[in-house]
């Protein structure tokens, strides 16, 4: 750098700060963290492990190659619904229809397809663009008329759940074929299982190669490499060794879906989307602080819009995946506790309900602990009604440790 | 009275401003100019419509009347981002941070280094560059804004609106959180600001900050123009034109003052 005095890292100057360096700090750091009140990935991993410990003993079954193989079949639609939730969630918003958004999406999809004998891609987008509209509704009350989100998507909810059972009508459900494409992807198809573990590694050397271009481009400017070499390596190793075992676990079954791995994709890019994006920063901007982010120029209302559209387009992409699962259009699609585990599955995975707070991994993460909880208690023969309670109080322990640790990292200065 | 600076065109003028809210007239008849290279102080009672002046200025509340011209020509500044866009650069009293980004996500607020990837490395240093510049004391730009302490926070807003090279930097009340040092240093900050040419509006309670650094003192009373002095004019002067009258708190508790000493 210019001034010759400077022999440290242009951020290390400040003697007051602990810098954690090599392995020893980077765990130190992350207690640091979990204590006050930046809980993470934590709370997943506890919830995993206790929800596999509890159903394995209960019933072996849970934990066999092609349970959890089913149970990714199960969680991909849930799941793309969850990240469109996170996307409303970061701005402090909810979105309360998604349910039924889903459930619309896929009477449209049976409608169009199977009834009027339509080409599927035209029913798939016909479908998305109902979502998108919806999604440009609410955002629209919302900026127009400042008509709170949760009230404008109940209304969405209940009006979109009559249009869908006006859509299906007299039939009452349509039966996709079993043939077709659009269902065997929902019920059969599964990664090559050398495509699988190419998968399987990419995480770990993306991971390695991206931030090891990272610390040549900080060391270039004259700035530290908090860890270094040693976590980055640790990280990357870890990771790709708990792939290479999940992939190799679920390839003993019937191996991983296609669905699945599109779920994962769309996490991948709106992660991308959300953390490396100027529209990402401006969406974390409005959830922590509306009137900082207008004021710094961004435009609040298409941030908004942004979001809403997503979450619905998201939403009916779920509902269609779900029909394709069920090979059917019902009335009972989309009803019931999709909603709700939906919005579930983002809060536990960590995205805050207060907003500015959130990451797409947490709709991945938070729909295998709850598509787990449902798998297991279907496995155990229970009831819907039992399985609706458990999951309500799950819903009610996410959102009771969100607030925890909201006042945990006020006291501690982590906003 | 002083007679406004010899500089040819003014980069701001307002001419009849006026804003209501409701049923309150909260700004009246504003006629102010800004030079380049000048800093001007705008100071006035709780109430005088200072704040309210700087949002109509930063475009965070449109005018019910009247005429703003930039650069000598008439602008509408009906969004922050437009004033921002022309150079009208605010740090607002209330900061308007985002507490849950960190100092390098904030200081860069849609205004980011390439914006569909990041240029994390490239914002860092920059951030760490203008802060050094600004001999600021943050620990860490890398954690979010609600750690930091209120002279810390102030730094960053102040950083943050040099950051896209304003033509005139309006603060409101910028020493009002900050020690000793940390207030010379804003002093010494907007004075090498005006000497970079930039126009500076500068909003304080605290007299003696503005005399240190004004070249002309802009007094608002109740919505309206109320006197401008300069640095060399007497404090009672200043005050009785803030307080509207020369028979006031302020001479009161001076003269109570002064009998006590007599006696």
């Amino acid at each position: 750098m210019s001034d010759p005095k400077s022999q440290t890292a242009l951020d290390r100057s400040d003697s007051r700060v602990r810098h954690d360096e090599g392995i020893p700090g980077a765990i130190r750091g992350f207690i640091d963290r979990v204590r006050s009140g930046d809980l993470g990935m934590l709370p997943v991993i506890v919830g995993l492990v206790l929800i596999a410990t509890v159903f394995w003993s209960l019933n072996p079954v849970f934990l066999a190659p092609n349970n959890l193989a089913n149970l990714l079949f199960d969680a991909a639609a849930v799941g793309c619904i969850s990240l469109g939730i996170v996307c409303v969630l970061i701005l402090g918003e909810i979105d309360l229809s998604v349910g039924s958004m889903s459930g619309l999406a896929s009477a449209v999809l049976g409608v169009i397809w199977v009834k009027t004998g339509l080409p599927v891609p035209l029913a798939i987008l016909v479908a998305l663009g109902a979502g998108a509209f919806m999604g440009l509704v609410y955002a629209t009350l919302l900026n127009r008329f400042g008509m709170p989100s949760f009230v404008s998507t109940l209304a969405g909810l209940l009006a979109m759940l009559g249009l869908q059972l006006y859509l299906l009508g007299s039939t009452g459900s349509i039966n996709l074929p079993y043939a077709s494409i659009m269902v065997r992807f929902g019920q059969i198809y599964v990664m090559p299982t050398w495509f699988s573990y190419l998968l399987a590694v990419l995480p770990g050397a993306l991971m390695l190669w991206l931030g090891l271009d990272r610390m040549r481009r900080r060391a270039a400017v004259n700035l530290s490499n908090p860890g270094g070499l040693s976590v980055l390596l640790a990280k990357a190793g870890l990771l790709t060794l708990f792939l290479l075992f999940a992939v190799y676990y679920l390839n003993q079954g019937r191996g991983i879906p296609w669905m699945f791995g599109l779920f994962v994709l769309l996490v991948v890019a709106m992660n991308y989307g959300l953390t490396r994006t100027q529209w990402g920063r401006a969406m974390f901007a409005v959830g922590g602080n509306r009137e900082a982010a207008r004021r710094s120029g961004i435009n609040v209302h298409r941030i908004r819009m942004s979001a809403f559209m997503l979450c619905s387009t998201l939403a009916a992409l779920g509902g269609m995946l779900a029909a394709s699962r069920l090979a059917s259009s019902s009335q009972q699609a989309g009803t019931g506790d999709v909603n709700l585990n939906a919005i579930a599955a983002a809060v536990i995975g960590g995205t805050s309900l207060f907003g500015g707070r959130g990451s797409a991994w947490s709709a991945l993460l938070g729909v295998i602990v709850i598509q787990a909880i449902s798998n297991g208690l279907t496995l155990l023969n229970l009831s819907s009604s039992l399985r609706y309670m458990i999951t309500g109080g799950v819903l009610a322990i996410a959102v009771i440790v969100d607030s925890l640790a909201r006042q945990s990292r006020a006291s501690h200065g982590r906003a | 009275m002083a007679e406004s600076s010899s500089s040819p065109q003014p980069i701001l003028t307002l001419r009849g401003i006026s804003k209501q809210f409701g049923a309150v007239q909260a700004l009246t008849d504003i006629e102010l100019d800004v030079h380049p290279g000048e800093v001007v102080a705008l100071v006035g009672d709780n109430g005088a419509g200072k704040s309210t002046l700087v949002k109509v200025l930063a475009g965070v509340h449109q005018p019910t009347g009247g005429a703003i011209e930039f650069m000598g020509q008439p602008v509408v500044l009906d969004s922050p981002g437009k004033a921002l866009e022309l150079g009208i650069a605010t740090v607002f009293q209330d900061l308007a941070l985002c507490e849950n980004l960190d100092v390098v996500a904030n200081l860069f607020l849609g205004h980011e280094l390439s914006p569909w990837n990041l240029d994390e490395v490239q914002m860092e240093v920059q951030a760490w560059t203008l802060l050094r510049e600004l001999s600021a004391r943050i620990p860490s730009v890398r954690e979010p804004i609600a750690s930091l302490s209120g002279g810390q926070r102030q730094t960053v807003a102040i950083a943050r609106s040099l950051l896209l090279d304003p033509r005139i930097i309006m603060l409101d009340e910028p020493t009002a959180a900050l020690g000793v040092a940390q207030t010379a240093e804003v002093l010494n900050l907007i004075e090498r600001v005006r000497d970079r040419g930039l126009g500076v509006i500068l909003i304080s309670h605290n007299m003696e900050d503005v005399r240190a650094v004004a070249d002309r003192i802009v007094v608002l009373r109740l919505g309206r123009n109320n006197g401008v002095f300069t640095a060399e004019d007497s404090n009672s002067d200043l005050i009785a034109a803030i307080t509207g009258a020369t028979e006031n708190a302020v001479s009161r508790r001076q003269a109570r003052k002064l009998e006590e000493v007599d006696r």
